[in-house]
């Protein structure tokens, strides 16, 4: 209904000015059925009602996911607050906070007239090792899974080692805070 | 834009014996969607209609567009309103409706009206009536918009439609606001709903206002807090709004910022839009004006 009058030959999943050859980061290969992207963004946003995630937060998370895993990078345009408006239809004070956050964050910027374009990354490795982390992730999962772990349990595991992990490096690090909009106080 | 959209005080409508709403004092800052919300007979429809100059106080006042008296010549410009079900002639075609609400109005933008209704495939030649009820919805909203107004009245607009024609018709209201800053104030039933689109929550109760303020700020100064029944009445002190109890878990809905402290034994959790107006309306004697209102002023945040 509100296309863009505009279509880039740019899948929406890998960036093709990366070094040529580096595979996708979803890494399956097979499923790459995801249309171009009907906008000038790399990305484009999706809610999840049931997750009870305030609809802000949701899409900052999805900013931060794409930077992590290099699908945005400094300089891209984030989706325009009108086309996320028309396709999601969601109060557009939503997607101005959502972008007034990563603003405040240092992740974004906002162009007068123009939008709102990513500023840093926060993608700390390039695709390759990130593939080969994903790689050992996932047998680590295999393992898991042998020694009878469920989903639930792989989480829990890995929260409580990262959680260790962290109180050793001192408290340094990307920690996020308390905005993940869970449980909050346990006495 | 600055100043109040919609602005009450003391705002009572008396039909024959029953007050339909009462001593409503409200002041509904500008930019926002705001959500009225209250049960059936809460006075929402008298309110809505009160603010577009559709009917008279019996008591109080109600301004609007910052500070113009509702009903009068200037506020009608600036103002549009789409009632419960959508009105249109059924043997118009939506092409005679155009011409119609042109020569109805003293200001209607017609290439605009003409444009969306092109963006939204909905063929000019076709009787109204036989249009689909998304489509009859849209028709009537694009109408509402082709007046350009700075204030969008919806009573129920979402109560007739199927969750995508809802989804679409949503999404021009909300493009409406994004383009050239409407504020919108809808009343709906449907909490679920309101929860992506509301900015801004009036609840209404019994013709009086129960709750007001900006969704945001509502949202921070609430929490469920969910604990051993047994220990749950050492805290009825605190502002508790409404209580699930049962044999031996209680839950608690609260006002509280998330920085409160939580007693020992109870877990707090944050409060989504629907849970939070359905505590309300269940509790019809609680009440949390926060925002702009005048009777607890410092409560908010």
């Amino acid at each position: 209904m509100y296309s863009c009058p505009m279509t880039i030959d740019k899948p929406v999943i890998g960036r093709p000015d990366d070094a040529a050859g580096s595979p996708p980061p979803d890494g399956g290969g097979g499923d790459g059925g995801t249309p171009p992207a009907g906008s000038w963004s790399p990305i484009e946003f999706r809610l999840d009602a049931a997750s009870g995630v305030p609809t802000y937060l949701q899409l900052v998370h999805q900013v931060e996911h794409a930077l992590r895993l290099g699908y945005l990078k400094p300089g891209d345009q984030l989706p325009k607050v009108r086309d996320v408006v028309a396709a999601l239809a969601i109060n557009p004070n939503t997607v101005l906070k959502a972008y007034r956050e990563l603003e405040t964050k240092g992740l974004a910027a906002g162009r007068p007239g123009q939008g709102t374009f990513v500023r840093a990354t926060l993608s700390q490795v390039a695709l390759p090792e990130l593939t080969a982390l994903r790689k050992a992730l996932l047998g680590w999962l295999t393992t898991a899974a042998a020694a009878g772990l469920d989903e639930d349990g792989m989480v829990a595991l890995f929260t409580s080692a990262l959680r260790d992990f962290h109180d050793r490096r001192g408290g340094t690090g990307g920690r996020r805070g308390a905005a993940s909009g869970g449980t909050e106080g346990v006495a | 834009m600055t100043g109040n959209i919609v602005e009450t005080s003391g705002l009572g409508k008396r039909y024959g014996r029953t007050w339909a709403l009462r001593e409503c004092t409200l002041a509904l800052p500008a930019g926002h969607v705001a959500a009225l919300v209250g049960p059936n007979g809460a006075g929402k429809t008298t309110l809505l209609n009160l603010a577009v100059g559709l009917a008279e106080p019996t008591a109080g006042a109600v301004t609007v567009l910052g500070g113009l008296a509702a009903g009068s010549a200037a506020a009608l410009d600036g103002i549009a309103f789409v009632a419960q079900d959508t009105p249109l002639y059924k043997n118009l075609s939506a092409a005679d409706m155009l011409h119609l609400t042109r020569n109805l109005n003293r200001r209607f933008d017609r290439p605009y009206a003409e444009a969306r209704l092109a963006e939204l495939g909905i063929p000019l030649n076709r009787k109204a009536g036989k249009l689909s009820g998304g489509q009859q919805a849209q028709l009537a909203l694009t109408l509402a918009l082709g007046r350009r107004p700075r204030l969008l009245v919806l009573d129920e607009p979402m109560a007739m439609l199927d969750p995508l024609a809802r989804h679409d018709f949503m999404a021009i209201v909300l493009t409406a606001m994004a383009d050239d800053g409407v504020s919108v104030l809808l009343s709906s039933h449907v909490l679920a709903e309101l929860e992506r689109v509301a900015d801004y929550l009036i609840l209404l109760s019994r013709g009086r206002v129960q709750v007001a303020g900006e969704v945001d700020g509502l949202l921070a100064s609430h929490r469920v807090l969910t604990g051993p029944t047994a220990e749950a009445d050492k805290y009825a002190e605190r502002p508790v709004v409404h209580a699930q109890r049962g044999q031996a878990q209680a839950h608690l809905l609260v006002r509280a910022s998330a920085g409160d402290p939580v007693p020992p034994g109870f877990q707090a959790h944050p409060v989504g839009l629907e849970e939070l107006a359905m505590a309300y309306l269940r509790e019809p004697g609680a009440g949390a004006l926060p925002g702009p209102a005048p009777m607890r002023q410092e409560a908010a945040r």
